[in-house]
């Protein structure tokens, strides 16, 4: 040391703390930096996650209100006579009122009155038919009725539609901007909340498409989910955590339950495919397929989340009940497993959480289909929450790009609503010892 | 009608086990001392109708279909269907089945008719059978029970022994389930084997799975080399770590040793709802604002970009990533022993000299075991590549142009109607084997890591 310093022209003691000093600043510059590329790599995270709430929130919440127009209409007995019901000229009722709120509109040529009943969406026809066949006496009398408007309609009074692009980019032409604000002006247009995308089932149509099949598609596959994932897992866990003896079979079995958590969805989508609709003749798209197939991807969670609550249970529980003279069930089923239980909960609902998102396996087994009709059974044809927002996001019509963002949000909602639950239990009820 | 038998394996169930209980009770009563408590003779009479009974229920239910399907089949009148092949079989079978519903289309021939009546009869008798079967199983299984009950009878052994293998049948569905996979992914993969020889598949650079559906049909004539397809998968893997593993990593490292407690409360939670999105939310956030910036950006600085293309699917899928490898980087940090921190430390390091020079260096076999990890689900991840990755197979490694991967090729050879037999459903099943072993493979290595690693500090 002494010889080095020398041979470098001795440093007076001021001069090292200086040199130190020195690299000391440097050394405290690098850790700085290395603290903000770490904080720039988290806030990197977050503004993903901000821009893709952000850009779903801003492109969703159209959805949740719908362009409605008030209609008086005159049950015509000509165009709807009682003897031809559920048949007759519903639509050109409905056209003829509307022509009857645009005074200088010519109904009676044929192109005019076309371009004036686009506005009305295609279900408002079914719905003046609903009325008058479960009360035919409506026929001949005028009602006030609200349908929705078409889809252009709804994205021209949303503002989605710019009025400034040349009328030939445009999907509304310039007289039916005319119409339209004419019956604006009469004040009767109005955006209510859009309870039809709780109430309808899918359709082509994006202002009468709703979630209603999809919810319970949804609902039918996780109960099928949880009423053969729960029992098993928690059966699964409390053997291999409190009976299993310590030997090559039981290590393999825990191998095997690691090894599902991690095989990738989509092959378990090719397995309900082979065996439960291939071999087994189960129906296709139906939820009991869904569930099946997501019960057992869903169990390894319920296993793992299910060993833990029950490896928390302190020994000296399952001793005061052996020394009282339980057997070893008796400890597990009356003591531990109670008190375990709110870990349980935890874990199913986060593994039923992470079900209620899963698309790759019910697109395989057909629960993507077009389904105009709630399911009433497990068995019935339905989609699912997350594959209707596949089918959605697949559709061309521009209105299904918000519906589908809207759907997206309802489905976050539900994640959010299971993760909270699950969060809530655990602080509620969680023994800390 | 299938609820009639569960309706009377739930009346057998509770008759079984109150019947025993009383019975029990009786005894008890008239001065005997029992060896097990009487709910315990209840519950053995019950376990005892319920586990057989639903067995034989659930095992009807599934075989059923199958085999009504046969007897119909083959009772067909003879030469009929001689030389057709598999799908038209199925089709007859279909059309039978609709027309024992009540959908006719058209004017069928009488055979098919004939061969619809038998097949609802032959489910009705199948039904009435198994109730059938159901009930005098139930009341032998009840009385056999009701004539254990004796004061010196263990029933709690007896119920102990039903439920121990009850939870031992529990932990075996896991390995069935494993078993399923691999027997069902081989079965299929075999047969599109005889038809595409392995060498073509595992070796050929062209995927064109466009088949002629007619015999005089023209079309491609169908090619099923998997190269490019597993080319396209390693493109927007590579593109999705790219993104992962920096963010992932650095984010890890801030959490671990700078972020004050109360940050780290808040950051936490936040990376978990990264996780917890969705992949086809994250899919269609690729489609609707990904793609389209990206798209953009080429255009302003004259890149021509392909509107789904693999920078876009891989970048999105590397955001899904982060808070995976941030999880594992952290779990593998925090495991390195404090002596080693607190060594460097002493020694005068600044903290982000510890870092970058000891703590790092200590927990790389388990951040390699985490990213191993995030490799395979990047590989099988299906959603995000099937909205915003494109449907062709090419052979390129450009991330700017549009590539397919596994994932997409499956769920598109799959999706709508699909029989089995012919190689395009089949191909589908080839690549679901191939992803299904080399995410196996990166699984079993993957957590052979971050186990070894975990003991060596243990």
């Amino acid at each position: 040391m002494t010889d080095i310093t020398s041979a470098s022209g001795a440093p007076t003691p001021k001069r090292a703390t200086e040199l130190v000093a020195a690299s000391l600043k440097r050394r405290r510059r690098k850790q700085a930096r290395l603290k903000w590329i770490g904080l720039g790599a988290i806030g990197v995270a977050f503004l993903m996650l901000i821009i893709l709430v952000g850009s779903l929130v801003s492109s969703g919440w159209q959805a949740f209100t719908q362009t409605h127009v008030t209609l008086e209409v005159f049950v015509d007995p000509e165009e709807i006579p009682l003897d031809r019901l559920p048949r007759g000229g519903f639509d050109d009722a409905l056209g003829a009122s509307l022509g009857k709120m645009l005074p200088g509109v010519d109904m009676s040529q044929r192109k005019v009155a076309k371009s004036v009943e686009k506005i009305l969406s295609n279900g408002a026809q079914f719905k003046l038919r609903d009325m008058v066949v479960a009360d035919p006496k409506l026929i001949g009398q005028t009602i006030t009725m609200t349908v929705p408007v078409s889809d252009p309609f709804d994205q021209l009074n949303k503002n989605l539609i710019d009025r400034d692009t040349p009328e030939q980019h445009r999907r509304v032409k310039d007289p039916e901007i005319g119409y339209f604000d004419a019956l604006k002006a009469q004040g009767a247009i109005t955006k209510p909340f859009n309870w039809a995308l709780f109430t309808n089932a899918d359709s082509r149509f994006p202002e009468l498409a709703g979630l209603k099949g999809a919810l319970a598609g949804t609902f039918w596959a996780l109960l099928t989910c949880f009423v053969i994932s729960f029992p098993l897992g928690i059966g699964a866990a409390i053997y291999l955590e409190e009976f299993a003896p310590k030997n090559k079979l039981s290590d393999f079995i825990e191998v095997n339950i690691n090894n599902l958590a991690a095989v990738p969805s989509v092959v378990f989508g090719l397995l309900a495919l082979a065996v439960f609709i291939g071999w087994f003749g189960l129906p296709r798209s139906a939820p009991f397929v869904g569930g099946l197939t997501l019960a057992l991807m869903t169990m390894p969670t319920i296993i793992i989340a299910t060993r833990a609550a029950l490896k928390a249970v302190p020994p000296s529980i399952r001793e005061a009940a052996l020394g009282l003279g339980a057997s070893k069930q008796q400890v597990v089923f009356q003591h531990v497993l109670p008190l375990a239980m709110p870990g349980v909960m935890t874990g199913t609902i986060i593994g039923l959480a992470q079900a209620l998102g899963e698309t790759a396996p019910l697109l395989l087994i057909g629960m993507n289909a077009f389904i105009t009709s709630a399911a009433s059974s497990p068995f019935d044809s339905a989609t699912a929450l997350p594959t209707q927002i596949f089918i959605w996001a697949d559709s061309p019509e521009r209105g299904f790009v918000s519906r589908t963002s809207a759907a997206i949000l309802i489905l976050l909602g539900f994640l959010v609503a299971m993760n909270a639950v699950a969060i809530f239990l655990r602080q509620k009820f969680e023994n800390k010892w | 009608m299938t609820a009639l038998p569960f309706l009377l394996l739930i009346l057998a169930t509770l008759a079984g086990y109150l019947l025993n209980r009383m019975a029990a009770g009786s005894i008890r009563a008239n001065g005997a001392r029992l060896h097990s408590m009487i709910s315990y003779h209840g519950m053995f009479a019950a376990l005892l109708v319920l586990v057989p009974v639903l067995t034989i229920i659930l095992l009807w239910l599934a075989f059923e279909g199958p085999i009504i399907d046969r007897v119909v089949m083959s009772g067909l009148p003879d030469g009929l269907l001689d030389g057709q092949g598999d799908g038209a079989l199925q089709l007859v079978l279909a059309e039978i089945k609709s027309i024992s519903r009540g959908q006719i289309f058209g004017t069928p021939e009488d055979w098919k008719i004939a061969a619809a009546d038998s097949y609802s009869a032959l489910r009705t008798q199948s039904d009435w059978w198994m109730v059938a079967v159901v009930a005098g199983v139930s009341l032998a299984i009840i009385g056999f029970a009701r004539s254990r009950v004796t004061a010196e009878f263990r029933a709690r052994q007896g119920v102990e022994r039903i439920v121990s293998g009850l939870m031992i049948f529990c932990s075996t569905v896991a390995v069935f389930t494993t078993i399923g996979i691999i027997v069902s992914l081989s079965y299929e993969t075999v047969r599109f084997l005889d038809r595409v020889p392995l060498s073509e598949f595992l070796f050929g650079t062209n995927w064109e799975p466009q088949i002629p559906l007619r015999e005089d049909q023209i079309a491609a004539e169908g090619a099923f080399g998997w190269l490019p397809v597993i080319l396209g998968t390693m493109v927007i893997t590579v593109v999705a770590l790219f993104v992962a593993i920096p963010v992932g990593l650095l984010s890890a490292i801030y959490l671990n040793e700078f972020a004050p407690r109360k940050l780290r409360a808040v950051i936490k939670p936040v990376l978990e709802i990264l996780a917890g999105v969705p992949t086809v939310v994250y899919g269609f956030f690729a489609v609707l604002v990904v793609a389209p910036a990206i798209r953009d950006l080429g255009q302003s600085i004259g890149i021509d970009v392909a509107p789904n293309t693999a920078l876009a699917a891989g970048g999105v899928m590397g955001i899904m990533l982060v808070p995976f490898i941030s999880s594992f980087a952290d779990d593998a940090l925090s495991a390195v022993p404090s002596s080693l921190r607190d060594a460097a430390l002493g020694l005068g390091s600044t903290r982000a000299e510890m870092m970058t020079t000891v703590l790092f260096p200590a927990a790389i076999p388990g951040i390699v075991g985490g990213v191993l990890l995030a490799v395979s689900r990047a590989i099988g991840e299906t959603m995000i590549v099937v909205m915003a990755a494109g449907l062709i197979a090419k052979m390129t490694i450009n991330p700017l142009d549009s590539v397919t991967t596994v994932t997409v090729q499956i769920v598109t050879l799959l999706i709508g109607d699909t029989s089995f037999d012919n190689p395009k459903t089949l191909a589908a099943f080839a690549l679901g084997m191939m992803l299904f072993l080399v995410t196996l493979m990166i699984n079993v290595f993957a957590l052979r890591i971050v186990r070894k690693y975990r003991e060596a500090y243990d």
